[in-house]
């Protein structure tokens, strides 16, 4: 109990300290940090998977975002920090944000108790599903209407950072080139860690059927190896016009569209799967999405195309 | 039996939860950027060494404690390579040097 409320004022502090810095990057740091601890806080609310996707989309892979956003924004910081909006706009955003924040408390607060639940029918018809992991059941099965939703939305992000590039670089390679260093501690890293990363992003991905995990962490990490190999100059980014590449990017929202529709005809109705065979139409939708996802996360790490 | 290796895992986890201690108040306190560094590994080497170590009694099987001894060793390696990282780019000489 005292753990739980000393991690909830943690969460509140971090937090306002993120909103007060005045510095970009020391706001983003002060993201990453809240971002990990309210991992701690699903944690604590027996939601691991939910704590898995905090730390490694929430934190990780949004803090690399930012941070990279920090730094093109380093040289116009200056003039931000003197700007300052007017008493008026500030008041508004503030009482805005208190209402939402309020309404939300209102909303928890007012539950009836016990809140109302859908796990006991999640949990009776997973049998039916071949899944034994709740969560994956729900992503996959009852509401993956949802996960295919959120695997359109990563492409069309992708495509918003691709059309940030200038017309003469447009389809070429995103980033600066990083030259290896034979003795450098980049290529160390990156020729221990990425062979052993592939594999833990694999089996969080795998063991997601029937643990904590999923194709959304495992592809994080995934994306995190390649991101790392492409920072220590080991591979280059690949021109984004490649048609491997693109093809990479759309099998997993194509495949899922295509399961979804033929649901229509052998299921009776959309992202429906017949009932034997679900276990196996999910595998087959999941591999595709989880390399879709880890190269369309890696790509947007990577930034708008800046070489030809 | 169970009491021995609860107090070993008691013992234990204080112990790297001082150093973790150490290392955030050597993070605060110290003057200069490679000094602060110092500090911070004794909290990823030692720190996090002692906690593993002390979640080792408690380990279920030999597949858990594998585990655990691997997510320090990760750690380690990442810590030591960051370290380093920001040691080469904040020492005088410039990181070019």
């Amino acid at each position: 109990m005292a753990f739980d409320i000393g991690l909830a004022l943690l969460v509140l502090g971090v937090g306002a300290w993120t909103v007060a810095a005045r510095d970009t990057f020391a706001a983003v740091v002060g993201f990453v940090a809240y971002g990990l601890l309210l991992a701690l806080v699903w944690v604590r609310l027996a939601a691991p998977d939910v704590a898995l996707t905090e730390a490694a989309l929430g934190s990780g892979l949004t803090g690399g975002l930012l941070v990279g956003a920090s730094t093109r924004l380093r040289r116009a910081e200056t003039r931000a920090v003197d700007e300052r909006q007017p008493a008026t706009l500030r008041l508004a955003a503030a009482v805005l944000c208190a209402l939402v924040s309020a309404g939300v408390a209102a909303i928890v607060l007012l539950l009836p108790e016990p809140a109302p639940t859908l796990a006991p029918q999640a949990m009776v018809n997973m049998a039916a599903t071949g899944l034994g992991n709740p969560v994956t059941a729900v992503l996959m099965a009852y509401r993956a209407i949802d996960t295919l939703l959120e695997t359109v939305v990563l492409l069309l992000a992708l495509v918003g950072i691709w059309s940030l590039a200038p017309d003469r670089v447009w389809g070429g390679v995103p980033g600066p080139r990083h030259q290896a260093e034979p003795d450098g501690r980049l290529t160390f890293i990156a020729q221990l860690l990425v062979p052993v990363g592939i594999l833990v992003g694999i089996h969080i991905f795998w063991i997601g059927s029937v643990a904590p995990g999923g194709e959304f962490q495992g592809a994080t990490i995934l994306a995190a190896m390649w991101i790392l190999a492409m920072m220590a100059g080991l591979v280059d980014a690949p021109a984004v016009s490649r048609r491997w590449l693109r093809l990479v990017l759309v099998a997993g929202p194509a495949v899922f569209l295509t399961i979804g529709l033929t649901g229509f005809a052998v299921a009776g109705s959309f992202l429906a799967y017949p009932e034997p065979h679900a276990k196996l139409l999910i595998l087959m939708i999941e591999i595709p999405v989880t390399l879709s996802i880890a190269a369309t996360l890696a790509l947007l790490v990577a930034g708008p195309p800046e070489r030809a | 039996m169970s009491a021995a290796l609860n107090g070993l895992t008691i013992l234990a986890v204080c112990a790297g939860a001082f150093f973790f201690l150490a290392g955030t108040v050597g993070l605060l306190r110290f003057p200069d950027t490679l000094s602060r560094l110092h500090a911070l590994t004794k909290a990823d080497n030692l720190g996090l060494g002692l906690v593993v170590l002390g979640l080792l009694f408690q380990a279920e099987g030999l597949l858990a404690a594998l585990k655990l001894i691997s997510v320090w060793l990760l750690a380690l390696l990442a810590g030591a390579t960051v370290t380093q990282l920001i040691a080469h780019t904040a020492r005088p000489s410039g990181p070019q040097a």
